[in-house]
């Protein structure tokens, strides 16, 4: 991820991951970090570790923190939904410097979405594209947090529903289904007077009937322990 | 081991004369030293464990124990003797008396100098692993201890703040982290266990001693350092990486972190609170189960011991944690039913009324969550300049909001829970009236339930943590009665165990019945195998 911009930028052997990997605990990478956070931006990649290596060393330097690129990096995290990179990023942000404005904003998203009200969360995205749009690729990471969560929970979803959860409509709509089902086995119904029903593929969470009984194996490392003691 | 600053009283307001060295004590290192040098383990673990405690309650309990310099005379000067003593002297100060500042900079000063030794390699002893754990828990907490310290501005003379300054790199968190990590890298210990998995190292089985002649000081306090370091970053809000620091210690299988209980407790206390903070609510579930069933059962046998208060004290914490965990994650049949009938009667009526989420069940949350939390540090140092003002509570302050954020963004899904036990198939216009809603609402909050039980863990990988699942086709909801999967693996495992133990204990196996003991019990498990396919 990234690796290569890293490598040229730096003129020096290791990769960024390098760096976080054996300078763990090293003020001196901190402005290799903050030039890996754009990188991640230009070149939409992400890497979880490295970021919230450098919110660490905000944390024991604060007077070295950027409030530019602490914001780059909670709209990187809000992209990684489902996952809850978002959290891990703010329990390590001073509560006054959460308290600026644009991280008040970042935060207000953050909870619409944990919440599943999309259709709250495009509204205020819209009213702060300054933030947003300053991180490309950000509005389809997003539509695809709300199929995974739509995903998760619908086997069949009204077309409105799904509309406005993705915020995409009318004919932009009926490319980006055309797209779904030549792609992901999304299937489109008619259903009786109601416009139409998207049938989402099933999975063991949105069909519990599907799950494997996993629960009841014995993993190998238990069985090799017990003829480990015999022998 | 909670500081109340200022309070107490200070040494020398008791005639202590640092120079005195009673007979006891004079035997006592001179004992300690020998055995030291020869090595006889068991010994060092006695004086250390039992004699040690018991002249600090004879002698000194009230002040600190004599000066280093005034026992070296007995130990031939021997300079690593002399800095585990002051280790020792600093940890007892520590636990009965107020450090100074300038007492405080000299401790960290003799962690520098012992753990400098032991990573250039020169030290040639085969120490307690209790001994070795109490230097690791000790150096955290007096960090941890430091950060409290200074983070009390307010009352500071002049003096304790040109003291801060000048020594600004005493238990500096990058220094703290570094040592920990140097002893993690120094000491190879995340290849050794590695190697232990293809049979090629004995350090488990060794409880971490080495019987070759070599020392077991830098590998173990290696090991116990990736404990220390899931213990550091919890305290400073850092979940994800303090379990990627204890990663390398499989906590699912018996190790040499379980065989020193506080070890264990401290292991198990911050790896769940650290998945709690995650929401991955099922693994902590797991796993503080398991800690609070073996406390339940093994408590009788750690009453003398020192740490026996410590213990008891997480021990509760941990019942409280749990509390929390299953009133976000209603999944009792996950706990045994002894720790559960604990937890009712400690928590019982607590946890009803967590489950209404009004503004008395965040009272709860709050209550338990401050009760039961690690004692969150502000690791960097406070702006010298006026108005000096107290930040002690800022860390503590920022981890309850959001702990609390998210118990909020929960609120509605008890609720929920509620209806979905009681319907196989409801549609969304009569569910969203039964909850007093309007039908999007109600979509928002199925949802959140969905995303809230649906962890994803650190590869990435979706896991269900639902109690009642559910599926909605169109405008109709269809629960999905998860049925406790039988576990026929786990009590194979069992039987199997119990038949090999039995062997063992009255065979002494030849070449051949070992052969087909082995044989016998491998067709068992392809019996297991087959069965579950």
């Amino acid at each position: 991820m990234g690796r290569e911009t890293a490598k040229a930028q730096q003129g020096t052997a290791y990769t960024v991951e390098q760096l976080v990997a054996f300078n763990r605990y090293n003020p001196d990478i901190l402005p290799d970090l903050e030039n890996y956070v754009n990188d991640q931006v230009s070149s939409q990649t992400y890497s979880l570790e490295s970021n919230l290596c450098l919110l660490r060393l905000y944390q024991f330097e604060p007077e070295k923190m950027s409030s530019q690129i602490v914001a780059r990096i909670l709209v990187k995290a809000l992209m990684a939904m489902p996952a809850p990179d978002f959290s891990l990023c703010l329990f390590l942000i001073p509560e006054r410097v959460q308290m600026e404005e644009q991280f008040k904003t970042l935060i207000v998203l953050s909870h619409y979405l944990e919440t599943g009200r999309f259709r709250q969360f495009w509204d205020e995205a819209a009213k702060s594209r300054h933030i947003v749009e300053a991180v490309p690729g950000f509005e389809q990471a997003i539509q695809d947090y709300a199929i995974h969560v739509l995903s998760l929970t619908y086997q069949r979803i009204p077309r409105t529903v799904l509309a406005e959860a993705i915020n995409i409509e009318g004919l932009a709509l009926d490319k980006f289904l055309e797209h779904q089902v030549a792609n992901s086995g999304w299937v489109i119904e008619k259903s009786q007077g109601r416009g139409q029903l998207i049938v989402l593929p099933r999975d063991e969470y949105n069909d519990p009937i599907l799950k494997k009984n996993t629960a009841d194996s014995v993993p190998f490392e238990h069985i090799a322990h017990i003829l480990n003691n015999l022998s | 081991m909670a500081d109340h600053d200022e309070q107490r009283l200070q040494p020398q307001d008791l005639g202590y004369d640092p120079n005195f060295v009673p007979d006891s004590v004079k035997s006592f290192v001179v004992h300690l030293y020998r055995q030291i040098r020869e090595k006889n383990v068991y010994e060092i673990h006695q004086l250390y464990e039992a004699s040690f405690q018991t002249l600090s309650e004879r002698h000194f309990k009230d002040t600190p124990w004599p000066s280093v310099d005034a026992v070296a005379q007995y130990v031939d000067n021997d300079h690593v003797f002399c800095l585990l003593y002051r280790e020792m002297w600093f940890r007892h100060l520590y636990a009965r008396l107020t450090p100074t500042l300038r007492q405080r900079i000299d401790s960290w000063d003799n962690y520098c100098s012992l753990f400098q030794v032991v990573l250039h390699g020169v030290v040639n002893m085969q120490l307690p692993n209790q001994w070795l754990w109490d230097m690791v828990d000790e150096f955290v907490y007096q960090f941890q201890s430091f950060c409290q310290y200074r983070a009390k501005m307010k009352n500071k003379t002049e003096q304790e703040i040109a003291l801060l300054r000048q020594f600004d790199q005493a238990w500096n968190v990058f220094g703290v982290l570094n040592f920990l990590q140097a002893l993690v890298e120094k000491s190879a210990i995340i290849q050794i266990l590695e190697q232990e998995k293809e049979g090629l190292e004995q350090f488990t089985a060794n409880d971490g001693y080495d019987y070759n002649g070599g020392s077991n000081v830098l590998k173990v306090l290696g090991y116990f350092s990736m404990v220390g370091l899931l213990r550091v970053h919890c305290l400073l809000g850092d979940y994800d990486t303090g379990l990627k620091c204890l990663q390398p210690i499989d906590i699912s299988q018996p190790g040499v972190f379980n065989i020193v209980i506080g070890c264990h407790i401290t292991t198990i206390y911050h790896y769940g609170f650290a998945n709690l903070m995650l929401r991955r609510y099922v693994e902590a579930i797991r796993e503080f189960n398991k800690i609070l069933l073996y406390i339940f059962k093994t408590k009788v046998y750690h009453q003398k011991s020192p740490q026996y208060e410590q213990i008891l004290k997480k021990n509760e914490q941990m019942y409280a944690l749990l509390a929390i965990c299953l009133s976000l994650c209603p999944q009792s049949k996950l706990v045994d039913e002894t720790v559960n009938s604990q937890l009712r009667e400690k928590y019982g009526e607590k946890m009803s009324r967590m489950q209404r989420y009004d503004d008395e069940a965040f009272a709860m949350y709050d209550e338990l969550f401050s009760y039961a939390c690690p004692k969150f540090i502000t690791p960097s140092a406070p702006s010298f300049e006026e108005p000096l003002v107290n930040y002690n509570q800022d860390a503590y302050r920022l981890q309850l909001k959001l702990f609390l954020y998210e118990a909020k963004q929960q609120q509605l899904l008890s609720g929920l829970r509620t209806f979905l036990k009681v319907y196989s198939t409801i549609s969304l216009a009569k569910l969203a009236s039964y909850m007093e809603v309007d039908e999007p609402t109600l979509r928002t909050i199925l949802l959140t339930y969905k995303h809230k039980t649906h962890a994803v863990d650190s590869a990435g990988k979706v896991i269900s943590n639902a109690d009642v699942n559910f599926f909605i086709d169109d405008d109709t909801i269809h629960v999905v009665e998860s049925k406790p999967p039988k576990r026929y693996g786990d009590y194979f495992i069992r039987q199997v165990a119990l038949v090999c133990l039995r062997l063992q204990c009255c065979l002494c196996f030849s070449g051949l019945s070992r052969i087909i003991i082995i044989s016998y019990i491998t067709i068992l498990f392809l019996h297991v195998y087959s069965f579950k396919g």
